[in-house]
């Protein structure tokens, strides 16, 4: 496989009374999630790196150099796809027409090269849209139109700027397989904007924070999500997210099994076919822990990892980083107890325990959308 | 409520008396706008004079005609001819016989250019691209200048490089911004200037271009009007009016 | 009251009227459209001020305007110089001086008609358009124009209609040849003048009747277009 290289990212500069001073270097593969609070300059990254905004800076992608001291490519010299919060559809023309618009016009890519018109109405699900004209689609319609025409521009970076904050929950929810579906199939890399870390936790390999202009932290979004001195780890909502293959399925009880790092995780629910990467989050609030393996309980997934850290969260609660496997060395979890529980069980770093698991939430697939919660 | 009543209808007669009161005082007339300076320096002499104003309104005759005749507050109508006054009587808007001629309109050949004009024979020779009339339906000035030029024989042979100015002041324009080499004006217009080449047009090529006053229906019982009028014809008023380059039935 | 002919010299004002509003408004959508668009999109302090002059006829009075322009037509002014490359010596009194004041008075309506459609747009049609690799020059043709065009039709209307209507500084420009300068409205004008009333009547009822067609027909159609966007 083609070693992808990284984007590499930095600008500073002022506008409006706002200081923007971010950097960070990402892999240039899969999904980066670039998360902060409204305001931090989320926005202005992707809105830089499109070359949409002039500020000072330093942009390459895999060595390609699109600014730094002496170069500034202009947008549409930019090998990019970029998807509005609004999906900012020409008005003026049919589906088929906004979503041919950026296609390379002199030659259609060949199989197996570039993304053709097929592949991205089959993806997006958008083929019975295509002669509508863009003032007769609903809010999560005109997303996914926006979405297939970047990517038809055959674009080598995609940018997405919160597509999904001006849908209504119910559309989110409609819209997030069909990213997924595009995370699993197409190679280009995205860097997706989002102020919804649950967006993030589904479809993000990579996460870079932010906050007041600055990049706080960079890094493997299971880690981030886990790192205890990321404001991630100690809030209320904190979760992690782990990559999972399809390796069974007991179809006397309707039990599917999932191998993660360090361990195998079972759900009450069909998963797909052995080999399917499928994405489950764990809540820290769901995993409570046990000293030795427990006996005659109806949790189904007992799983053993090593304490790797903690830190108090509020005056009467801990948050506990679990690595997976006899060694701790497997995916983390995050588990949070209560101090007694942690008092009580004496729990300290380096110790081997058995984390009950009281429930999984399987992102859904495009094909069967579904969510379990076994207890 | 009731204060503010009373106020409005204070105001309302606070407005009323001053309208009655500078309706009173003040004469108004309408002047053909060839007249205007003229006419400024006569208000002002009369006004020293009698200590009585006279609101002047300029605008071509056509235009104040029409404005009169759609009921206009004009007490005194200063034409530009001598048709529109004895129309304004047949239509009823002028009291009868106080038609008068108070100023002859003399027309001139005139150039900006030094050395373009020696004399009819300049026209005779018509070496010139434009030369400038007002427009001779609706202009004194502009039927003159025709006139004039078919006594000397010139007219048919001119009639291509003729450019009209819809007045006799844009006429003035043409000539004096160069547009047109030559062009007939009124002599009332060049009278304060010695600049260029003219050629005075003998009064025998032309029909005296006769400006009448008349007084009209609106300052019949006015005693300001009349008093104007009287004025208008006077020896005072007079050399006023030739000091501007019109002629007037006393003197010419 | 008897209905007057239209006499060959009404026709022959009638025809050049049109001739004249219609290569007005092609030289102005011409010139206009990018005049309109740098007042949309540029952030220069001074843009306020182009626009300012660009609106100028608008309250000018034209025989100011009209003033003006004789002295540019003119043998000492930028006209003459251009006059002479044909052997002229002024471009007052000719077709070519109507048009060239007409474009100057009736600039301002159609500009600000675009220059409004323009800003209506916004950036991010333009910003989606760079996006997808258009040129600036691409994205002007297949984005902007299209999404202006109902302010490029009202422009084209109002700055036809108005060169039909404008007269002040045809009067102080044109000489009244016929044939060459003599439009409709300085030919109503000299009707009124002359005190014939019934052949003023008509013209002036004619072009009443026109305008009223034109804006009612603008109206319908920008109506449906708005409507077929939907």
């Amino acid at each position: 496989m083609e070693e992808p290289g990284t984007i590499d990212l930095a600008f500073t500069g002022r506008f409006g009374g706002f200081a923007l001073n971010a950097a960070f270097c990402v892999p240039a593969r899969g999904v980066i999630g670039i998360f902060g609070p409204s305001g931090c300059g989320k926005t202005s990254v992707l809105r830089c790196a499109a070359g949409l905004q002039r500020l000072e800076g330093y942009l390459s992608l895999a060595g390609e150099v699109w600014q730094d001291a002496a170069t500034f490519r202009p947008a549409h010299r930019r090998p990019i796809g970029y998807v509005f919060q609004e999906a900012s559809l020409f008005p003026h023309l049919s589906v088929r027409r906004n979503i041919l618009y950026g296609a390379p016009r002199r030659r259609p890519p060949r199989p197996g090269e570039g993304t053709g018109l097929e592949e991205v109405v089959e993806l997006l699900g958008i083929g019975h849209l295509l002669d509508r004209s863009p003032a007769r689609l609903s809010g999560g319609e005109r997303q996914r139109v926006a979405i297939g025409r970047a990517l038809l521009s055959q674009p080598r970076l995609l940018l997405m700027d919160e597509p999904l904050s001006a849908l209504d929950r119910q559309t989110k929810d409609g819209i997030l397989p069909f990213l997924e579906r595009l995370h699993e199939r197409l190679a280009i890399p995205v860097l997706y904007v989002s102020h919804d870390i649950g967006e993030l936790e589904r479809l993000a390999d990579h996460l870079v924070l932010m906050e007041e202009g600055r990049v706080i932290a960079s890094g493997k979004l299971s880690e981030l999500q886990s790192d205890p001195a990321l404001p991630l780890a100690t809030s209320r909502e904190a979760a992690v997210s782990l990559d999972a293959i399809v390796t069974g399925y007991d179809p006397a009880y309707g039990i599917a099994t999932l191998a993660v790092d360090g361990g195998e995780i079972v759900i009450p629910s069909p998963a797909g076919r052995p080999g399917t990467p499928r994405r489950l989050r764990v809540g820290a609030g769901d995993v409570s822990l046990a000293r030795k393996p427990p006996e005659s309980t109806t949790i189904i997934n007992i799983l053993p990892a090593r304490i790797l850290a903690h830190r108090p969260v509020g005056p009467h609660e801990r948050l506990i980083v679990l690595g997976l496997g006899e060694d701790g060395s497997g995916a983390r979890l995050l588990s949070r107890v209560t101090l007694r529980s942690f008092d009580h069980l004496a729990l300290a770093e380096g110790m081997l325990v058995y984390a009950q698991v009281k429930g999984v939430a399987l992102a859904p697939s495009a094909a069967t959308p579904e969510r379990t919660t076994p207890a | 409520m009731k204060p503010l009543r009373m106020l409005a209808a204070g105001l309302a007669a606070l407005v009323l008396s001053g309208a009655q009161a500078a309706l009173a005082a003040d004469t108004n007339i309408a002047v053909a706008a060839n007249f205007t300076e003229a006419a400024k320096e006569i208000a002002a002499a009369f006004k020293e004079k009698t200590g009585e104003a006279a609101i002047l309104s300029f605008g071509s005759t056509g235009q104040l005609y029409t404005q009169i005749s759609q009921g206009a507050p004009f007490e005194i109508f200063l034409a530009a001819d001598d048709a529109r006054p004895v129309k304004a009587v047949k239509e009823g808007y002028g009291v009868e016989g106080t038609e008068f001629t108070y100023a002859i309109g003399k027309i001139v050949l005139w150039s900006t250019d030094a050395g373009l004009i020696a004399g009819e024979e300049t026209l005779k020779a018509g070496d010139f691209d434009k030369l400038a009339i007002a427009n001779p339906q609706t202009a004194p000035y502009g039927a003159a200048a025709v006139e004039a030029m078919k006594a000397i024989g010139v007219y048919a042979a001119l009639e291509p490089k003729i450019v009209q100015g819809n007045n006799i002041a844009q006429t003035f324009q043409f000539v004096q911004t160069g547009n047109a080499e030559l062009g007939f004006v009124a002599l009332s217009q060049i009278a304060g200037k010695s600049e260029g080449s003219r050629w005075e047009v003998p009064a025998d090529l032309y029909t005296p271009i006769r400006q009448d006053a008349v007084l009209l229906k609106k300052g019949e019982e006015s005693s300001g009007a009349k008093a104007f009028l009287d004025f208008l014809r006077g020896p005072e008023a007079g050399a006023i009016i030739e000091k501007y380059g019109y002629g007037t039935a006393a003197g010419s | 009251m008897p209905v007057p002919v239209l006499s060959s010299e009404t026709v022959s004002a009638i025809r050049l009227t049109v001739e004249l509003a219609a290569i007005t408004t092609a030289i102005l959508l011409f010139i206009g459209t990018p005049i309109a668009w740098w007042l949309a999109r540029s952030r220069a302090w001074w843009k306020e001020a182009v626009a300012t002059v660009v609106a100028l006829p608008l309250v000018l009075p034209p025989t100011v305007l009209g003033f003006y322009l004789l002295v540019a037509l003119g043998p000492s002014g930028p006209g003459g110089a251009l006059a002479g490359l044909w052997g002229g010596r002024t471009l007052a009194f000719t077709f070519e001086g109507l048009v060239i004041g007409s474009v100057i008075y009736s600039m301002p309506f159609v500009v600000q008609p675009i220059r409004n459609a323009f800003e209506a747009m916004g950036e991010r049609p333009m910003e989606v358009a760079a996006t997808l690799r258009a040129s600036p020059a691409r994205a002007f043709w297949s984005v902007a124009l299209p999404l202006a065009r109902p302010g490029f039709l009202t422009g084209a209307v109002l700055g036809f209609a108005h060169t039909v209507g404008e007269f002040g500084v045809v009067l102080m420009i044109g000489g009244n040849i016929p044939g060459e300068t003599k439009v409709l409205s300085v030919a109503i004008y000299d009707y009124v003048e002359t005190l014939r009333w019934g052949e003023a009547n008509l013209l002036a009822a004619g072009m009443a009747a026109f305008a009223f067609i034109v804006i009612l027909t603008m109206t319908i159609v920008e109506k449906r277009v708005a409507r077929s966007g939907d």
